[in-house]
Parts: structure tokens; sequence; C-alpha cells
């Protein structure tokens, strides 16, 4: 399963990319595997405040319906509008064309709790 | 935690000497009488049954699930790949957490009759039918398959969940001499459904050998040992499901996958066959039908035989066609792309709550979100629009017609 050196990973599967004052947000490639057949992802709303590990996504697979939570606190800069017409993005470029939104961050420190690489390795066994 | 071993505490001797010791060891013993009732209480719900195709999953790398106390593949690879073969090709599933019921014994036929709703007169040896076993009240207990094979002897094929219940219903009513046995953990099965089932059933039984009609069943010879093919599915594509002894069930998948490679062969899990069903409109037991629903008001009024003088649920279901039923199963496609329906979601109608879905997913054949739910009668008609309420917003829907995908003519 790939797991990027570069980011950080949440308990609930979420990979996160610092990007200066923001980080982009999306689904590990274990998550999509999970899943498989991802055909709907419910974007957040522009501009909108969230707190940390609110729900405000959804990916859905033909199975269910996953809630994708935001890893800190923050304001919604970016969603991915490439994902309404092809949700498939996420099952074939977890990491890259598949991200899912991009996040201002309130205090960069919120993202120590996270884990890295290694870490996040261990956690899917 | 170090509990003292059994051989101490039925030392009697030792405990003797003192009385109080030995009222302390009797209230330990009972004390772990009482562990090991709540262990086997908690072992039987924790632990789901194996099938015996369980290894053959994990070597597939199946991702594993329990459903209805059986720990069952869900996917393999992927539900709509899985989809897909069944419709394009060929697929194949473990249906051995299903239950096989065998009933025989003089006047089993008068007496099957009277316990299930569809009319086994019109069943000659060797063929099967769908039917219903009802409650008083005309609450499905459990729709199944029953065959006969012999002039008073049957199989019936009920749900895995149901089996237990099911058995215990019917030897409530058990009458001498006929007997019923639960066969479940002696036999396996596999259903196998797509277009090439008929290639693969002569390179599985022999050139010579004919596919069952529609709806029968036949006793095969197979690799040194003999299995029940069923003409009978659930995916609305041709195929077969074969039932056989729970020792023969690895050669039989194995022998499948291999001879089936040329015509593009799938196991698929229950995602799979819970999408090719929901695209057909059958039933789910314990989402589409429970003992709170009877036939009428689930659309399936043709398996029910109202002329049959006496079965249990008849005058329910007598009352309910009389009257109407409250509610009507309908199956309902979405207006436009979107969040594909689930279970639970409210439908609406101008505003109005009249129902709730109780299957739905994206089909994968059509790409578009369907489902089933029961919604008041008088919305019940095709075409009628309503909306289904998806994470507090209201999605416009269609009621159809059934089934919700047709095989284009090709």
């Amino acid at each position: 399963m790939n797991v990027p050196d570069d980011l950080l990973y949440t308990e609930s599967h979420e990979w996160i990319k610092r990007e200066g004052e923001n980080i982009r947000v999306g689904i590990t490639d274990h998550a999509q595997s999970e899943l498989t057949d991802v055909v709907y992802v419910e974007l957040p709303k522009m501009d909108r405040q969230a707190n940390a590990k609110e729900a405000i996504a959804v990916v859905e697979s033909v199975k269910a319906a996953s809630d994708i939570y935001a890893p800190v606190k923050g304001t919604v800069m970016e969603v991915n509008k490439a994902l309404e017409a092809d949700p498939g993005l996420i099952n074939r470029e977890p990491y890259g064309q598949g991200w899912i939104f991009v996040l201002k961050i309130d205090n960069a420190d919120d993202l120590k709790q996270w884990k890295d690489a290694e870490a996040y390795r261990k956690q899917i066994g | 935690m170090n509990a003292p071993t059994f051989p101490l505490l039925l030392d009697r001797g030792e405990d003797e000497r003192e009385e109080s010791k030995l009222e302390a060891a009797s209230d330990y013993v009972a004390f772990l009488r009482n562990i090991c009732l709540s262990l086997v209480s908690l072992v039987n719900e924790a632990a789901p049954k194996q099938t015996p195709l369980y290894d053959e999953h994990v070597r597939l790398d199946a991702k594993m699930v329990p459903f209805a106390g059986w720990l069952m593949p869900v996917q393999y690879t992927s539900i709509v790949q899985e989809h897909q073969a069944v419709r394009n090709t060929v697929g194949i599933f473990d249906i051995s957490h299903m239950g096989q019921l065998i009933v025989e014994g003089a006047g089993t036929r008068e007496w099957l009759n009277a316990m299930l709703t569809n009319n086994i007169d019109k069943l000659d040896v060797g063929m099967g039918q769908y039917t219903f076993l009802l409650n008083e009240r005309g609450g499905i207990i459990d729709d199944l398959i029953v065959y006969r094979i012999g002039d008073q002897k049957f199989l019936l094929v009920v749900n895995a969940a149901r089996t237990e219940d099911d058995f215990a219903w019917l030897q409530k009513y058990l009458c001498a001499p006929i007997q019923i046995e639960n066969r479940s953990a002696n036999f396996g099965g596999v259903a196998i459904q797509g277009p090439r089932i008929g290639e693969l059933f002569h390179a599985l039984f022999g050139k010579g050998i004919e596919l069952p009609p529609r709806n029968a069943i036949v006793d095969l010879p197979f690799d040194g040992t003999k299995v029940s093919v069923a003409r009978t599915g659930y995916t609305g594509e041709d195929g077969i499901e074969v039932f056989f002894r729970a020792n023969d069930a690895v050669k039989l998948w194995n022998a499948a996958l291999e001879k089936g490679k040329p015509f593009g062969i799938k196991p698929c899990g229950l995602g799979a066959r819970d999408t090719l069903r929901l695209e057909m409109c059958y039933p789910l037991n314990g989402s589409d039908l429970s003992p709170e629903r009877n036939p009428i008001g689930a659309g399936l009024g043709f398996f029910i035989d109202v002329t049959k003088p006496n079965f249990i649920g008849r005058d329910a279901l007598l009352k309910t066609k009389e009257i109407g039923p409250r509610e009507k199963l309908v199956p309902f496609r979405m207006k436009n792309k979107g969040p594909p329906p689930r279970p639970h979601y409210a439908v609406f109608h101008n505003g109005e709550r009249i129902g709730e879905v109780t299957s739905g997913t994206l089909s994968p054949s059509l790409n578009w979100g369907v489902g089933m739910a029961y919604v008041l009668a008088a919305h019940a008609k095709i075409g009628a629009e309503i909306a289904i309420e998806i994470r507090g917003q209201k999605f416009p829907a269609t009621i159809e017609k059934k089934p919700l995908y047709k095989k284009s003519a090709s």
C-alpha cells in the first residue's frame, strides 16, 4: 500500500499535505482500497469554517457512505470540483488528482498530533 | 488472570476440613459456570461461522465481513467489476451460508402446502418454486425456494439469518410421520451466474449433459462425487445454484474458477450479489421483507395462492387484499446524478413524508442511483415523483416499473 513519506496522516485515513498556511487533504491509498469504487463525493462548502475532526465531506462507495473529517481547525479555501464528474479519481490517484479540499489552518501546531508515514504504516499493519 | 484449576476445586477431601472453604468453592464453581455460559454466548455472538470455502476466500484476498452469523466475502477486487462479470460473462458466489432444510414423510406435500404460500401441487418432482413462510398475521418469516426432490420429500433453501427460526417454526407445527431435518451444516453451495453459464456448465459437467430447465433441480455426477444443480439464482442472469456436501466445496469451487477462466469468471462477493438483485427488484429479507411486512405490500402476491383452502397467514392476506395494504414496496430511480440512496432514508412527496427506503445503491449497470422504498399506497404509482432525503437535502426521484435494469436485446 502506498504511504508517501512527505505527508501526515489521521487515524481516520485522511492524508495531509502542508502547503504554507494551507493543508491539502484527501484519503489514503489504503482507505480508497477498502472503500473501492467511489461513486459520489459530497464536497464541503467554500469558505466554511471547520473544527478539528468535524465531518465536512462524504465519500460514497457502492456499499456505504463515509464521512471525511477536517484534520484541524480552519477554513475551506478550495474544493476539488473534478470529483463531481469523476469520483473515481479518488481510487486512481488518491494522493494526486483525487485530493478533496484545501484548508487554511488556524494554528500550525494543531498538526503536531497527526502521524507521520511510519506511524500510519503501523496503524494499517 | 490466574484462576485456580478445576482439580483443586474438586478435591473435596481437603475442603471438608473447613465448611466455609467448601461453600466458597461451590460458589466459585457457580461463578465459573456463569463465566463459561457468558463466554459461550459471547463466542456465539462474536465469532461468526466459517463456510467450507473460507480458506479459499482468504487465499483470494477477499474482504471478509460478518453477515447473518457467517464470515462472508463482501468483495474480492471491486463490487462494480464483480457485478459486471455476472452481467457480461460469469461469476461465482459462495452461498454456503444459506440454510437447507429437508422435509419428508407421508403427508409432507399437504402439510407444506399449509405452511407455505405458493402451491406445492404445481411442482413435479425435480422442480422448485419461490414461496413464503408467514406468521398468523401474514408477516414474512422468510422467503425461500422449495424444491420437490421426491414424491413426499422437499428441500427448502432458506435465508442464512432465518434458518434457525424457520426450523423452529416448522417444528412447532410438525405432525408425525413428517420429519424435518436441518442439514445446513452438512451442505455447501455456490451460485454460478452469468450469460456464459452454458459453456461453463458443459466444461464442468460434461458435453453431453444438459442444463436443467428453469427452476428444475437435478443430481449430477461431479469428479467422483454427486452434486445437486438447480437452474435458479438471485441475479437476473441465467445461472445455476449448486449444492453439495461440505467436503466437496473446495473441489467444486476451484474447478469452476479454473474451467471458467476462458469465459472470464470472477469470484463475486455479497456486495455484487446485493447490487445485482436490487437492479432486478428481488427483495432482500431483513431489508425489504420482515415479519411486519406481508407479501401483498411487498408486491409479491404472485407467489401466494389464496385458492388453497388453508395456509398460515391466509386470513390476514385476504384481509389485506380486501382493504389494500397501507404501504407498498416500490422501485425508484433518482432523477439526477448525485448521492446514491441508502436504506432508512426518508421518502417525501410535496413536503409530506410518505415512506422509507429499504434498499438503495448506485446501480453498476446503469451507473445511477436506484432503490426500493415502502411508500403510502396512495403514492405508489409508476411514474410518480418523489424525493429522497439525503443528509438533510431532498433529491428528486421517480417511481419505476420492475425491474430497474433490463438487458438490452442484443
